[in-house]
């Protein structure tokens, strides 16, 4: 497996004091698909702002497909697509329109074969004689991931990618992740969600309070981050848990109304069908079950702690 | 070079321009036949001729160069403002150009701006009075020259405005007065003593002057003057423009 990206040992201190990002090295695979993950704040738009330009690189080195992003910036750039986290254009135009100026910046001649296919492929194909600010909310978000694709790069850069995008979008979008993936383009996004990155990422990353905390393969993180809790709000109050039920990790919530069942989701056998069989031997009676998985902030607490 | 994106950048500011066409040319097209007819017919009836010049005619330079000035400063400070203040400018910093193919395009879109609107106010100013000009090669260079330099100049406002306030206050507070008080509506020879070298120290003087000198011949500093001055603005513009992106001032975070 080849490095596509490798950032060595970058930090970022803004003009307001805040240290942003600190000394951070971070290796990306060609072809990979890799989740940043943390809270708000974490330092995961300064992280893509520096590779990107948008944020001045002051300390470290980073190298994007063999070209130096600072000395070799040009080089570097032209493999880069950045979609920002915000959606920004200049809403008087067209979309076509804009298409065709994204694709000049980035030093390609005119190419509306390549635009076309990028518009059908999210959708915006209809609208490309419309102006931007006529389009919805979700349609302009996604004509910022057609503008990052305009000029064909290798690695493409999707900050928060599904905020404000409904739930059926939002499966479209992965759909489309995956397919870029597939077409060989290098792709690292960032996240506040957990089911996101479990969803899409080769490799994820946390991030938090500017530290890059781990970075693991998405399955071998999942096993780590795997724990969850089935919660059953029982139709009585139980005073004790039935010592038959002891094989169980098991403890009563909200004076006895609640049993929570705590098991690992990523196990061959997670408890849970055998547990339910086991609460109706014994008599026990539920209204209603659901279960959750550990919050971001538990895992950074854990992960926090775990790492000296 | 990345000669896609300077065309890129430049096509993007002239549809922009193009969207609002008749209301970019009407307003200084208006202003001018406004000035007109208040200079020129009704006062300038009482001020005969100056320097060999019909009063007319004397103004003519001078309001070319009151638009093309306050013309060149706000177009071009709202072309890279626009972008700062949307967010969009993202890409232009994510791109591979450099700060100068950034600048060609941007500046290079507000000086043809400039020169149209000049050409047009020259065109509605002969509706007004037959003026000639005796130098029209040395006219148009001051036109170009005066354009670029201001429209830089209005890059650079457009950078380091944080705020629509900011943007629209350069022109009202610096170039509006500098421009009426530089000499547009008269010779600077008519002022008291003490006013006269005064508005020695007012650049304007040098470039409506200058300017004038290409129309009729004369003028109230010699030309090599205004020349000297117009240039050694344009060299204080680009280092300013060359400081900000050395720095990413007001640009990047
Ligand atoms: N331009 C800036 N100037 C000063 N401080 C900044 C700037 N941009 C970000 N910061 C600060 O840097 C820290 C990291 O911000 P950043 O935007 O990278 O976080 P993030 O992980 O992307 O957060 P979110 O999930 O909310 O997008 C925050 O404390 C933020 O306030
Ligand atoms: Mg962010």
């Amino acid at each position: 497996m080849s490095v596509i990206l490798s950032i060595e040992g970058v930090s970022k201190t803004y003009a307001t004091g805040v240290q942003a990002l600190q000394p951070t090295d971070l290796s990306i695979n060609r072809g990979e698909i890799f989740a940043l993950l943390g809270p708000n704040g974490a330092g995961k738009t300064s992280l893509i702002g520096l590779v990107c330009g948008t944020v001045r690189l002051e300390a470290g080195r980073i190298i994007a497909d063999g070209a130096d992003t600072v000395r070799q910036y040009r080089r570097a750039r032209a493999k880069i697509g950045l979609v920002p986290q915000e959606v920004s254009t200049d809403s008087f135009e067209t979309v076509w329109a804009t298409m065709r100026f994204s694709r000049g910046l980035f030093g390609l001649s005119r190419n509306d074969a390549h635009l076309e296919k990028v518009l059908k492929s999210l959708s915006l194909w209809e609208k490309r004689e419309a102006k931007i600010q006529t389009l919805s909310g979700g349609m302009k978000r996604r004509l910022m991931i057609a503008k990052a694709l305009s000029h064909e790069p290798s690695i493409l850069f999707l900050d928060e990618p599904s905020a404000g995008v409904d739930v059926e979008l939002r499966r479209d979008m992965w759909a489309m992740v995956r397919g870029l993936r597939d077409s060989g383009v290098t792709i690292i996004l960032t996240t506040h969600y957990i089911e996101e990155a479990e969803e899409l990422a080769d490799r994820i990353g946390v991030i938090n309070k500017g530290r890059l905390i781990l970075v693991e393969e998405k399955t071998t993180l999942m096993k780590r981050l795997g724990g969850r809790k089935l919660k059953l709000h029982l139709a009585q109050p139980l005073a004790s848990i039935d010592p038959r039920l002891a094989d169980f990790n098991l403890t009563l919530e909200q004076d006895g109304r609640r049993l929570v069942y705590a098991f690992d989701s990523v196990a061959e056998d997670t408890g849970v069908s055998r547990l339910l069989r086991s609460l109706e031997a014994v008599g026990v009676d539920y209204k209603d079950l659901h279960t959750e998985q550990s919050s971001l902030e538990d895992i950074f607490v854990s992960l926090v702690s775990q790492i000296p | 070079m990345n000669l896609h994106a300077v065309q890129a950048i430049y096509h993007f500011e002239m549809a922009r321009w193009f969207r609002t066409l008749g209301q970019s040319l009407f307003s200084p097209v208006l202003s001018t036949s406004l000035y007109f007819i208040v200079f020129g017919a009704a006062i300038g009836g009482q001020m005969g001729v100056i320097e060999g010049v019909s009063y007319g005619a004397f103004i003519v330079p001078g309001l070319v160069m009151l638009s093309i000035l306050t013309e060149s400063v706000s177009n071009a400070s709202f072309g890279i403002y626009m972008p700062k203040w949307s967010g969009a400018i993202y890409e232009i910093l994510s791109a591979p150009v450099s700060p100068f193919e950034v600048v060609l395009g941007f500046v290079g879109a507000a000086t043809t701006k400039s020169i149209v609107i000049g050409a047009v106010i020259l065109m509605t100013a002969r509706l007004f009075v037959p003026y000639e000009i005796q130098n029209p090669i040395l006219m148009a260079a001051f036109l170009v020259l005066t354009a670029f330099t201001f429209c830089l100049f209005g890059f650079v406002l457009g950078v380091w405005a944080d705020n629509w306030e900011k943007l629209s206050i350069a022109p009202l507070l610096i170039i509006t007065p500098l421009t009426f008080l530089g000499g547009a509506f008269y010779s600077i020879g008519m002022l008291p003593e003490f006013w006269r070298t005064v508005a020695l120290f007012n650049p304007v003087v040098y470039l409506i002057n200058g300017f004038r000198w290409s129309f009729y011949g004369t003028a109230d500093v010699p030309v090599w003057v205004s020349l000297t001055m117009i240039t050694g603005f344009l060299a204080l513009c680009l280092s300013l423009v060359w400081w900000i992106f050395r720095t990413g001032y007001r640009l990047k975070a």
